[in-house]
């Protein structure tokens, strides 16, 4: 699995400073069209490269960082046994085949059978969870964008966070899932909740599809150890470890129509996932946030 | 007749170590009365009241999502306490029920890899069952609250799959569990009362 990730890393670091050198000084469209074709041919070469495995990636902070939300107990099983299994399982499917990035496998999950929706989603949704979480105290807060989205489409963050919770409660997503803030086709806000390893990418899922920049695992094994049969607190308790910034960020992408990569915590492995927008490749490289680039 | 959450028929440390005091405790008197408690809230003004418990799981299959869930559950709960006992499980099979084993799902040995195996293939929360259908036995799966009834067979043993019933004593190891459920927890007395029952 680590080859994937080192040789990567090398490409990206050889496609970036191409493209800064390519693009500093270049006003003309032309030539900021050169640097980008240069650098969506680079992350070409990526994407057949990348048929290795996918990486359990490690979690952004300590195992006790977001205590005592979620204590470390439950991080240890969750990420090096869950996630790992999840993982494990959806490399098994695509042996010997072209691995795109995780993120690609998720539309047509449903229909690709129970390894790529329980597996695929599961390893994905997992690394989605890690990212938005942040250790106690140092999530940030929304945007103003975001927050005042939050605030047109549920009224107040707290009318956001009791619709949020009442969707993940009990009652409502009866046994193992997730339940998600999403941005959907219209660009509106909505609250979605989602069976076992689904997600609002796959086509064909319950609820409202959508891009998530938000989701809560609410599967008994993400809260058992410390709150047992008491969903809602687990609930109440995860707002505290709420990464804002990285949601607000995904919040942007999503407005320009872009899933959140969740590949990993490092942005070469962000870029691999991009690879397919150049949109995004203009983002990560620094590029003007107004040059236009054929894909 | 509303729905009461049943005394467990043995006490809480019965079962340890292979499932806990402390696992029973949560799950008998806060997952299985929940179940009860919003059983009974979802129950008035359904239609369905004073039906038998059975009816009203089958009645409400398809029809009535949030009574199913409960009511389920609760018929589900009901027999797994009793579908468990101290020193449960192993190889020595009450006559009736060890035969209809060997010729319906070829032997002991396939019984239990398949029965652990479909505890393992429900993918989620769900039941792992030894049934009655069409006469047989039968090994089936059902996520949530679902169980055979409503699929058109009698459960006669069922094991529990939600991580809450082995989350504490097994972590994420649910195999560790389904093992330890056939080999050492089983009430087959129990299993043969019930399939007597659905084959006379
Ligand atoms: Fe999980
Ligand atoms: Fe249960």
């Amino acid at each position: 699995m680590a080859p994937r990730r080192v040789r990567g890393a090398v490409c990206l670091a050889v496609v970036a400073s191409l493209a800064r050198s390519l693009s500093v000084g270049f006003a003309s469209p032309g030539r900021r069209g050169v640097a980008a074709s240069l650098a969506s041919g680079l992350a070409g070469l990526l994407s057949v490269e990348s048929t290795r495995a996918y990486d359990l990636p490690d979690l952004p902070y300590a195992y006790d960082a977001l205590e005592p939300s979620i204590d470390k107990v439950t991080m240890e099983f969750h990420h090096d046994k869950h996630h790992l299994t999840y993982v494990t399982n959806i490399n098994k499917a695509l042996e010997g085949k072209t691995q795109p990035a995780l993120v690609d496998l998720q539309k047509t999950a449903i229909k690709d059978g129970a390894a790529f929706r329980n597996s695929g989603g599961g390893a994905y949704n997992h690394n989605f969870f890690w990212l938005e979480m942040a250790p106690t105290g140092k999530g940030g807060k929304p945007s103003e964008k975001l927050g005042s989205a939050i605030d047109d489409s549920f009224g107040s963050m707290d009318d956001f966070k009791a619709t949020f919770e009442a969707a993940g409660a009990p009652g409502a997503r009866f046994g193992s899932g997730w339940v998600w803030l999403v941005v959907t086709d219209d660009k509106k806000l909505a609250i979605t909740s989602t069976p076992n390893q689904d997600n609002p990418l796959m086509e064909g899922v319950e609820g409202t599809p959508g891009i998530p920049i938000l989701g809560c695992d609410v599967w008994e094994h993400a809260y058992y150890l410390k709150y047992q049969y008491r969903r809602p607190d687990y609930i109440k308790a995860w707002w505290d470890v709420v990464n804002w910034d990285q949601v607000s960020a995904w919040y942007e992408d999503a407005l320009g129509g872009k899933a959140p990569t969740a590949d990993s915590t490092t942005s070469a492995a962000s870029l691999i996932g991009a690879r397919k927008t150049s949109a995004n490749l203009n983002l990560k490289l620094g590029f003007e946030a107004n040059a236009r680039y054929g894909s | 007749m509303s729905f009461e959450l049943p005394d467990l028929p043995y006490a809480y440390d019965a079962l340890a170590p292979y499932m806990s005091s402390e696992t029973l405790e949560f799950h008998h008197d806060k997952h299985h009365q929940a179940y009860v408690t919003k059983g009974n809230e979802l129950l008035a003004g359904s239609g369905l009241e004073g039906k038998s418990l059975e009816e009203i799981v089958k009645a409400s299959f398809g029809s009535n999502a949030p009574l199913f869930n409960n009511a389920g559950q609760h018929y589900n709960h009901i027999h797994f306490w009793k579908w468990m006992k101290k020193n449960g499980g192993g190889t020595s099979l009450p006559g009736a029920i060890a035969s209809a084993i060997d010729s319906d799902l070829g032997g002991y040995d396939k019984f239990r890899a398949d029965f652990i195996a479909a505890g393992m293939g429900q993918f989620g929360s769900g039941w792992a069952w030894l049934a009655v259908k069409d006469g047989k036995l039968a090994i089936m799966k059902t996520p949530n609250g679902e169980n055979p009834l409503v699929h058109g067979a009698v459960p006669v043993l069922g094991c529990d799959v939600w991580e809450h019933s082995y989350y504490i004593d097994y972590r994420n190891a649910r195999p560790k569990y389904l093992e330890a459920f056939v080999d050492n927890m089983v009430n087959w007395d129990y299993v043969l009362e019930l399939y007597e029952a659905a084959t006379k």
